[in-house]
């Protein structure tokens, strides 16, 4: 029954995708993006993944869509008319994706309880967290413990693109003009 | 029963993307987005019947509320003023004047 709700789901994921890119109203393309992650969210609680079905509902659903609102009042409605013709970067995207999929050939089959990313740290991760780090929840005792340095690492990109951002939208300038 | 309520959610999902597929004006796809986004919510809820673990379901469905009720304020104030910025004092609607 959920495979199916999960097909049915991706089929209308498509015909959103192709939908946005064939709209020439950039509002009307913000409307499908919210509608298309709507849809990633419902695909992702479907298959089970409900913390990245949260991520979704706060990022896809509500910031992005004020963003790219924001972007709209700023930019304006309609697309400039493309210089380029679509034929050379559609045939880079198609070699790209066949060379993808060729290289998914080699790999484990989805799910195969031998393949070696459930062999190499994962059962020490499940059984012996709860001893060595005290956190019930597995997964925040992987993020913030065995691997502190590397959320540490993204905190730090994170930071430094929010400097990034405050620096170019100029907050000193608008100090200066209530002043 | 409950497979006939994911039938009935999935088809409603489906019209409500081909009107915003099709919907000649704005407001047609802003309408279908806000249907579209109460069914997600209400088959994420079902979904979670569905697999017996209704709870941790509906919070994600009540959540998917808020946060859709934060875009459709966004969208209205967009297509009633034109930008986020503006106070309201200004009503130039660039949904009407892109009607050609």
């Amino acid at each position: 029954m959920i495979e199916v709700v999960t097909v049915i789901l991706f089929g209308m994921l498509a015909v959103t995708a192709i939908a946005a890119i064939r709209l020439h109203d950039l509002f009307a393309v913000v409307m499908m993006f919210s509608i298309y992650s709507l849809l990633a969210a419902a695909v992702f609680v479907a298959m089970d993944a409900v913390d990245v079905a949260f991520t979704e509902a706060a990022v896809g659903v509500g910031i992005s869509t004020v963003l790219m609102l924001a972007t709209i009042g700023l930019v304006g409605r309609h697309e400039k008319r493309p210089t380029h013709r679509p034929g050379l970067p559609l045939a880079v995207v198609t070699l790209t994706g066949m060379v993808l999929v060729y290289g998914t050939l080699d790999m484990p089959r989805f799910g195969d309880p031998l393949a070696p990313i459930h062999q190499h740290v994962a059962p020490h991760y499940l059984q012996d967290s709860p001893v060595e780090i005290g956190i019930p929840n597995v997964v925040t005792g992987v993020l913030a413990s065995y691997r502190g340095y590397d959320t540490l690492g993204e905190l730090t990109v994170i930071f430094t693109a929010g400097i990034g951002v405050l620096a170019l939208l100029g907050i000193r300038r608008r100090k200066r003009d209530e002043s | 029963m409950l497979t006939l309520i994911l039938l009935v959610l999935l088809v409603s999902m489906a019209l409500a993307l081909l009107r915003a597929v099709k919907g000649p004006t704005v407001y047609d796809r802003i309408l279908a987005a806000n249907a579209f986004s109460t069914k997600t919510v209400l088959l994420i809820t079902a979904l979670g019947f569905l697999v017996g673990e209704a709870e941790y379901y509906i919070d994600i469905a009540l959540m998917y509320t808020l946060v859709g009720f934060i875009a459709t304020v966004a969208v209205l104030k967009v297509s009633e003023f034109g930008n986020l910025g503006q106070s309201g004092a200004v009503r130039s609607t660039p949904a009407e004047q892109s009607h050609k």
